[in-house]
């Protein structure tokens, strides 16, 4: 027999409310409509419909919410770059995942733990010296220590004295972290759902029209909508959806692969990042270790993995951490890249007036999500390009102006 | 180990080898403008299916082109750079859609 419990709440009728509304039927125009229901996107919904009046805003999204590369990265957010430019927009970045969990009412598991980056050159040294100066300079907390210092932080950690390169000295970011990261895409959504912003799933787009210059239809698999702003938060497909609109990327898609163990107790508070042998470790809160590599050595449309970067991969590992022997692979998968020459994104105006790119998020995409949201949203209802983000513009490649973060972003993550 | 077809050395494993780029026309950098320079510096098709790309095999330094799907990472030939450019003046520019050619007996490198 069905206990009370269960019948009273059933009688009540206080079932539990769904994070999403069933797809609605496609209207016939938008006033904005976003191409890509991740991160992104589903961010720039989000900050369009609770800071910004824009009318009816549809996201558009081929398969279902968070299911391309927001859910394919290995959720580091950290804002220790290079260049001014950088470390100023992902600064903001961290700043609002602090407290995104509290402003959408979705947990998102936001874990300020720290990122170690591990120099193994004097080289590497050279530029973490750089890195901490520019970051102290804009207010990030960035600081070499030394080796004791590291032992102390992360005793599990080998210092590889007995290898090729030890560890010299370590480039210390307290305020980098990690967060869940299907939860941060299913935040935004619900978030921007409860605010009117209409998630089209199972809704592709086949073309795009522009007409006199600027865009004016977008053709789906569900039917055309007649759009007045169109931003494109697609990365894995940017160059292709572009193409698109008649619009030219300067980007070259490459696989990227990272793998996780079985959950193990807890072992690694920090996440550490060894740009010398291209790998980086860090703990879930459900105990996976995540090991994560740099990009593929070519460029392809596929999320396959290979044999070799596992090899690659649990080698790097398990020689800055030694008690990873034994630990078994729950999985390995792939994540597509949108490399840029410069390594920064590119972001802002297109060629086709009331288009709008978010792109170019190669390997440093996730996190930047919530300030991608921010800055696009700005963009489109004052159609000027915020400031946080006018250097990372396509026609940076026409003036030869480029913003150059390849020390800070190869295979630190 | 994965193999792919060097047309100098043979079929060695993939790790021999590495990636150079898509072939394409280089403009005239005395002639051309900032901008056309810039496009092809920068600008990339990055097209998805049969492209044809620089390989080089590094032990030899030996550079070839090989025709590869980006969808599927299949290597589907590889030939020295007179064999390209003979293919070339029969119709097949750089430009022009690759088409697929009959799988090696030993089968092409996937992925």
């Amino acid at each position: 027999m069905l206990p009370w419990t269960l019948i009273r709440q059933g009688l009540l009728g206080r079932d539990p409310q769904a994070d999403l509304p069933p797809t609605p039927t496609l209207r016939p125009h938008y006033d904005v409509a976003i191409i890509g229901g991740g991160g992104h996107g589903l961010a720039t919904a989000y900050y369009l419909a609770s800071r910004h009046r824009v009318g009816r805003i549809a996201v558009i999204e081929r398969a279902y919410i968070g299911g391309g590369n927001t859910g394919r990265n290995t959720q580091v957010v950290r804002a220790n770059y290079i260049t001014p430019e950088a470390i100023r927009f992902y600064a903001r970045s961290v700043e609002l995942y602090r407290g995104l969990s509290e402003e959408l009412g979705f947990n998102l598991m936001f874990s300020g733990r720290g990122q170690l980056t591990l120099a193994q050159t004097d080289a590497a040294l050279r530029g973490f010296r750089l890195r901490a100066e520019s970051n102290q300079h804009l207010g990030v907390r960035s600081e070499i220590i030394d080796r004791a210092a590291i032992r102390e932080l992360c005793p599990q950690l080998s210092l590889m004295d007995d290898g090729p390169q030890p560890v010299l000295a370590g480039l210390w970011h307290p305020e980098g972290g990690m967060a869940r990261h299907d939860a941060v895409a299913w935040g935004f959504a619900r978030a921007a759902a409860r605010r009117g912003v209409e998630i089209h799933q199972q809704t592709e787009v086949l073309g795009i029209d522009v007409e006199a210059g600027a865009v004016k239809r977008l053709r789906t698999t569900r039917g055309d909508i007649e759009v007045g702003a169109v931003v494109q938060a697609v990365a894995g497909a940017s160059s292709e959806v572009a193409a698109m609109a008649g619009i030219r990327l300067p980007i070259v898609t490459y696989p990227l692969q990272a793998l996780v163990t079985q959950p193990l107790k807890p072992f690694l508070d920090p996440l550490v990042s060894a740009p010398a042998s291209h790998c980086y470790v860090s703990q879930s809160p459900r105990g996976e270790a995540i090991i994560g590599g740099g990009s593929d050595p070519y460029p392809l449309y596929s999320t396959r993995v290979t044999l070799e970067m596992k090899e690659e991969l649990l080698h790097a590992a398990m020689e800055m951490f030694p008690c990873l022997a034994g630990a078994k692979v729950l999985r390995q998968w792939a994540g597509m890249t949108d490399m840029t020459p410069d390594y920064s994104p590119v972001m802002g105006l297109s060629p086709v007036q009331g288009y709008y790119l978010d792109a170019g998020w190669g390997t440093w995409g996730f996190k930047a999500t919530p300030v991608c949201g921010e800055t696009m949203a700005q963009l489109v209802a004052t159609g000027r390009v915020p400031a946080l983000i006018e250097r990372f513009g396509l026609e940076r490649f026409g003036t030869f102006t480029q913003v150059n973060e390849m020390g800070a972003t190869a295979a630190s993550h | 180990m994965k193999l792919m077809r060097c047309p100098l050395n043979g079929w060695r494993g993939v790790a021999e080898f590495m990636y150079g780029g898509v072939v394409e026309d280089i403009p005239d950098p005395d002639a051309c403008d900032d901008r056309a320079w810039s496009d092809y510096l920068f600008i990339r098709e990055n097209r998805r299916g049969p492209v044809a790309e620089w390989w080089c095999h590094l032990p030899s330094a030996f550079w070839f082109v090989a025709l590869r799907s980006t969808a599927t990472g299949e290597v589907l030939e590889t030939l020295t750079w007179a064999q390209w450019r003979q293919r070339c003046e029969q119709g097949e520019g750089p430009s022009a859609p690759v088409a697929p050619a009959p799988v090696a007996p030993r089968g092409g490198v996937h992925g």
